[in-house]
């Protein structure tokens, strides 16, 4: 595929604002801007994170729907709701569990733990 | 309208008007938050603290004030109320409610609280401390007036009907949160936020259970599992804020309270704080989305949905395999 746009890449974009913010902002700040600073970087590092997963992640979530005759993530969780696929309850939840587990991969991948 | 005392000198005059307390020393602003300021200021040697209601804010102070009596008479250790709008009559020249309080020194970051040197020990006394402050205040019968009974399932529910969002997740929780609910039992009065950041902490252990805001009439294991949820536990290896085991906090409560709550118990009120919380995440970024404040901190939070997801899903499915309860 074809990108019209030059490089740097958006990731790599942002990538070199939050290593800025890492190496000439951070550890000139302190207190209230420090923290604000540190989320801001967090914020960063996640945006990095979805753009290099999230097409992916994407694709195969709407797969996933798509494989309990849903179109959109709302249908599944009215499907939830109504217990209309009580019948693959255990399917559905390791569905369900494992899309959490992506959103944590680019949310904040730390947070993952030995199941 | 008369004019809104907005400067340290104006408000010490206003509230040397509105009580009669003389003498008020070193007036500042300690924080503005969204529905209220607190000051903190001295009478001789004494520290105190105010806290306003902002204009816009639609609570009514006047309940705390009543919980926060209830709660000291009861032997919980929260700040004294010493003077409040609740008891003018006539004008009040503060502007809006307010309520002064004793002022504790202490340690409210939770961070320190759970790795710093100095509260070593009080980390052992914490857990078991928590259990018998909450079984103090579940034991109040006074009624105090305003209180509402939320029924916690019901608003949660309602809550993520009109967030606006799909959570599956958070739906496969409430199927089973329904499936499993405990009897309703008894009905009392509870703190509603009680966990790290809202307690005062001394190296020698509790010192103030404070932010009584959102109290309310509900199930008394509902104060113990928030303070279980892992939000709360600020990284710490442990169930109970971090660094205590449900059966230290179970057994101090039982003590102090006459009513043991089963480890199952706990654990539902656990996961239903869980999903509360990630319900509150969406709420919080919402106020950046909607335009009401904006701030990249608070559109942050969004992204922490998933956490508490991951939390109420893993902990279910350790209930259902039969872990969980199991005493170590």
């Amino acid at each position: 595929m074809s990108e019209l746009h030059d490089p740097p890449t958006a990731q790599q974009l942002v990538e070199s604002v939050r290593e800025w913010l890492e190496t000439d902002v951070f550890p000139q700040v302190e207190g209230r801007l420090q923290f604000h600073t540190r989320v801001a970087m967090n914020v960063l590092a996640m945006v990095e994170r979805e753009l290099e997963l999230g097409e992916e992640q994407n694709e195969n979530y709407a797969a996933g729907l798509a494989a309990f005759q849903c179109n959109s993530e709302a249908e599944l969780a009215e499907k939830i709701r109504t217990g209309a696929l009580l019948s693959k309850e255990s399917e559905v939840e390791e569905f369900v569990l494992n899309s959490v587990r992506e959103k944590l991969r680019v949310a904040n991948p730390k947070y993952l733990r030995d199941e | 309208m008369e004019s809104f005392p907005s400067t340290p000198e104006e408000l010490s005059l206003a509230i040397t008007a509105a009580t009669g307390l003389d003498g008020i020393t070193h007036m500042r602003r300690l924080t503005g938050g969204a529905s209220r300021e607190t000051w903190s200021f001295q009478v001789g040697n004494e520290q105190r603290i105010i806290q306003r209601q902002r204009l816009t804010s639609p609570r009514d102070m006047h309940v705390e004030v009543g919980v926060l009596e209830a709660a000291y008479a009861a032997g919980v250790p929260v700040p004294r109320v010493l003077a409040s709008s609740r008891d003018l009559v006539g004008e009040n020249p503060v502007g809006t409610q307010f309520m002064i309080v004793t002022a504790f020194e202490g340690e409210t970051i939770a961070r320190k609280i759970l790795r710093d040197e100095e509260f070593a020990s009080a980390r052992k006394t914490l857990p078991a401390q928590f259990g018998t402050a909450l079984g103090k205040l579940h034991r109040i019968n006074s009624e105090v007036p305003g209180l509402e009974d939320v029924d916690q399932i019901a608003f949660y529910k309602e809550h993520l009907r009109d967030c606006g969002q799909s959570h599956p997740a958070f739906e496969i929780a409430f199927r089973w949160l329904d499936e499993n609910r405990p009897p309703i039992g008894r009905r009392c009065l509870v703190h509603g936020d009680f966990r790290m950041g809202n307690l005062i902490i001394g190296n020698e252990g509790l010192r103030a259970v404070l932010d009584w805001e959102l109290a309310h009439i509900g199930d008394p294991a509902e104060d113990l599992g928030w303070l279980c949820v892992r939000a709360w536990r600020f990284g710490g290896g442990q169930p109970v804020g971090g660094i205590g085991a449900y059966e230290d906090l179970l057994e101090a409560y039982g003590e102090a309270s006459g009513e043991y709550i089963s480890l199952e118990t706990l654990r539902w009120w656990e996961v239903l704080g869980t999903v509360k919380w990630g319900l509150m995440c969406i709420s919080q970024a919402a106020y950046h989305l909607t335009g009401s404040v904006r701030s990249h901190e608070l559109a942050a939070i969004g992204r922490r949905v998933c956490e508490n997801e991951y939390d109420a899903l893993l902990a279910i499915r350790e209930l259902k395999n039969g872990k969980g309860t199991t005493r170590v």
